[in-house]
């Protein structure tokens, strides 16, 4: 089959490899119809975690049908189900997964020792990133290996487009949690530091919750104007001040939620220098992630208020204003989207024409343009902000 | 050699395996700027470590401190030239290169008896320096973002009642789990005011 292969820093191909199989009863093969390029992809394509083994296959956004299934996954699912897959691997029994805390599954990591060593203990499998989290071949492909597939999946209805269903997998439930991690109530002003994907959705989600005011941050005019689409008002970064004008549209008091939806790899430069600096510490390997939007946000958040970070961060963060957090009393909340826990009821929102994840979608290409948008999605050339592949 | 070889990773034995690559995302000028940034490495550790038998072959006696100066800025130009951020790496190799012109410039003289060395050094810094500007310019031709940062998304709210309809929508049938919840809901249970 053909495949999105990590071959080294900025490297990936459209190679062709050996098909998939079944490997343990509660496995499902699926044939991919349609799956998606994410912000996270881009921290492997930038080989910022050193997890990756060249030969490795990408991808953690894909749905498609069944076309075989283990003998103990048969009660859940039959050939030609057709189904979204989540990006966490969760098997449904461990304490966390009984807790809904899907993404950190106990059981689903196949290489949990290493998971154990490097978070202290070990998170859920994730599909296509890193062996930290199992190094299980990712759905960037025609074919797909589901493990724990009786419950490592959410079965969608005919008569709905892929476009519409896709972003179940990860991107939707993600901005989604953003929003009711940051515990929204109505009144609420809610700024977002981030216009991708993940940030789009959850300006959605947010408006969805009955937040009065929704402030999207980001500086590419494109992604702006996607976040006005959804009623946000906005600010780009390299023309004002953040902090100013997050002071000014909420009376000087800083909004009641912030939401990071940008994560490790804030833009670099010289307007805001910490970038920069943060920047030329990880070249030297002494930091490894650019927390500027968490600074920023620790500043202007409100007292009492609530930090939503969405964005991925990947290890040692440095001058985290802790002080301003702690006296201002702000509540920190922060996951992978434990994405099950919210798939049903989004999906009966799709359903019913409360929301249509498919306006996020500016590319479509076949799998074996990949590595072009995998550049033109890095570089947010083109009006880029998602990419969806069929394969 | 990627740190995975240092941790001990390995592929599971039932994962799909590679049998013909296909075209990479690296461009033509993503491998020269990394072959340049390569390459800086090796003069940098050459003249780091051996600036003496430099100066000699060239005939530029005493100038072994500044020489062991430029080695240094080699490797610093070699780490972004290496990174994502290539442009930033090349640009400041291009500034190396007017600066190694400059150096080499009066060795070029005939009192030198070592001005055929000179010569050729001289020559391979001008090729040097023209592949630096070539891989300057592609990365940033096949990098850009123009154009297409111009375009109009604000027909696409994703809320198919539009955005002032679909205010609150969710509120209906959905309250944020307990577990969700960072407020609380305290205000009846604080002590009355005194007044
Ligand atoms: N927690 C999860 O489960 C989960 C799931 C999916 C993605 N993610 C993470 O969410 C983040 C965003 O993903 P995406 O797909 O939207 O990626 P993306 O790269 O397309 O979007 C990031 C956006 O942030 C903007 N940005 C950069 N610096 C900024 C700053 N200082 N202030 C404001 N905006 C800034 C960029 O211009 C860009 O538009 C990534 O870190 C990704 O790994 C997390
Ligand atoms: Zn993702
Ligand atoms: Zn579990």
């Amino acid at each position: 089959m053909r495949a999105l292969v990590w071959h080294g820093k900025e490297d990936i191909r459209c190679d062709t490899v050996s098909d998939p199989a079944l490997e343990h009863p509660r496995d499902a093969i699926i044939k991919v119809t349609s799956c998606a390029i994410c912000g996270s992809d881009l921290h492997l394509f930038h080989n910022l975690v050193p997890a990756m083994l060249p030969g490795d296959i990408m991808g953690h956004e894909s749905m498609g049908e069944v076309v075989e299934v283990g003998s103990a996954a048969k009660g859940k699912l039959k050939k030609g189900d057709r189904v979204v897959i989540p990006f966490t691997i969760q098997c449904g029994e461990c304490d966390q997964c009984r807790r809904g805390n899907f993404s950190v599954c106990e059981r689903t990591n196949r290489k949990k020792e290493l998971g154990d060593k490097v978070f202290g203990h070990t998170t859920a499998g994730l599909f296509g990133y890193t062996h930290l989290t199992g190094g299980y071949p990712g759905g960037q492909a025609e074919y797909l290996r589901v493990p724990f597939a009786d419950t490592t999946h959410v079965k969608v209805p005919d008569g709905v487009d892929d476009e519409k269903l896709l972003f179940l997998s990860d991107i939707l439930p993600t901005g989604w949690q953003a929003a009711v991690q940051a515990d929204i109530q109505p009144g609420d002003t809610v700024a977002i530091w981030g216009c991708g994907p993940v940030g789009q959705m959850a300006i959605r989600s947010a408006i969805l919750l009955g937040a009065e005011q929704v402030i999207a941050i980001d500086h590419l005019p494109e992604r702006l104007s996607m976040a006005e689409a959804a009623g946000a008002i906005t600010i780009d970064f390299e023309q004002d001040s953040v902090v100013e004008r997050l002071n000014e549209l909420t009376g000087g008091k800083g909004p009641h939620k912030c939401i990071d939806a940008v994560g490790t790899e804030s833009h670099v430069n010289f307007g805001q220098p910490d970038t920069v600096l943060d920047r030329a510490k990880q070249m030297l390997m002494a930091e490894n992630d650019r927390p500027h939007v968490l600074r920023e946000m620790i500043y202007v958040c409100r007292p009492a208020g609530v930090i939503s970070i969405i964005g991925v961060y990947l290890g040692l963060v440095d001058k985290i204003p802790m002080g301003q957090a702690m006296n201002k009393g702000l509540t920190f909340r922060m996951a992978q989207a434990h994405v099950p826990r919210w798939t049903g009821d989004l999906l009966r929102r799709i359903e019913d024409g409360q929301i249509d994840p498919s306006f996020v979608i500016t590319h479509k290409a076949d799998l074996s343009q990949g590595p072009e948008m995998y550049a033109k999605f890095r570089d947010k050339a083109d009006g880029c902000v998602k990419v969806m592949l069929q394969p | 050699m990627p740190a995975t070889n240092l941790t001990r990773i390995a592929r599971s034995k039932g994962d799909p395996r590679i049998e013909r690559k296909g075209p990479s995302s690296l461009t033509d000028a993503d491998r020269l700027a990394r072959a340049l940034g390569w390459l800086s490495i090796g003069l940098g550790m050459t003249e780091l470590v051996a600036p003496g038998r430099i100066a000699r072959t060239l005939g530029l006696h005493g100038k072994e401190g500044l020489i062991r100066g430029y080695g240094a800025r080699e490797l610093a130009s070699a780490i972004p030239t290496l990174s994502v951020n290539k442009q930033v790496g090349l640009a400041s190799r291009i500034a190396g290169d007017a600066l190694d012109l400059a150096t080499l410039a009066p060795a070029l003289h005939h009192s030198n008896p070592k001005r055929h060395n000179a010569a050729i050094a001289t020559a391979l810094v001008a090729g040097i320096t023209l592949l630096d500007i070539a891989a300057y310019a592609g990365v940033k031709a096949a990098h850009r973002r123009e154009p297409g940062s111009d375009r109009d998304y604000s027909d696409r709210s994703g809320l198919p009642r539009g955005p002032q309809a679909s205010r609150g929508l969710a509120r209906k049938d959905f309250q944020i789990p307990p577990d969700y919840r960072a407020e609380g809901t305290v205000a009846a249970e604080l002590p009355a005011r005194a007044s």
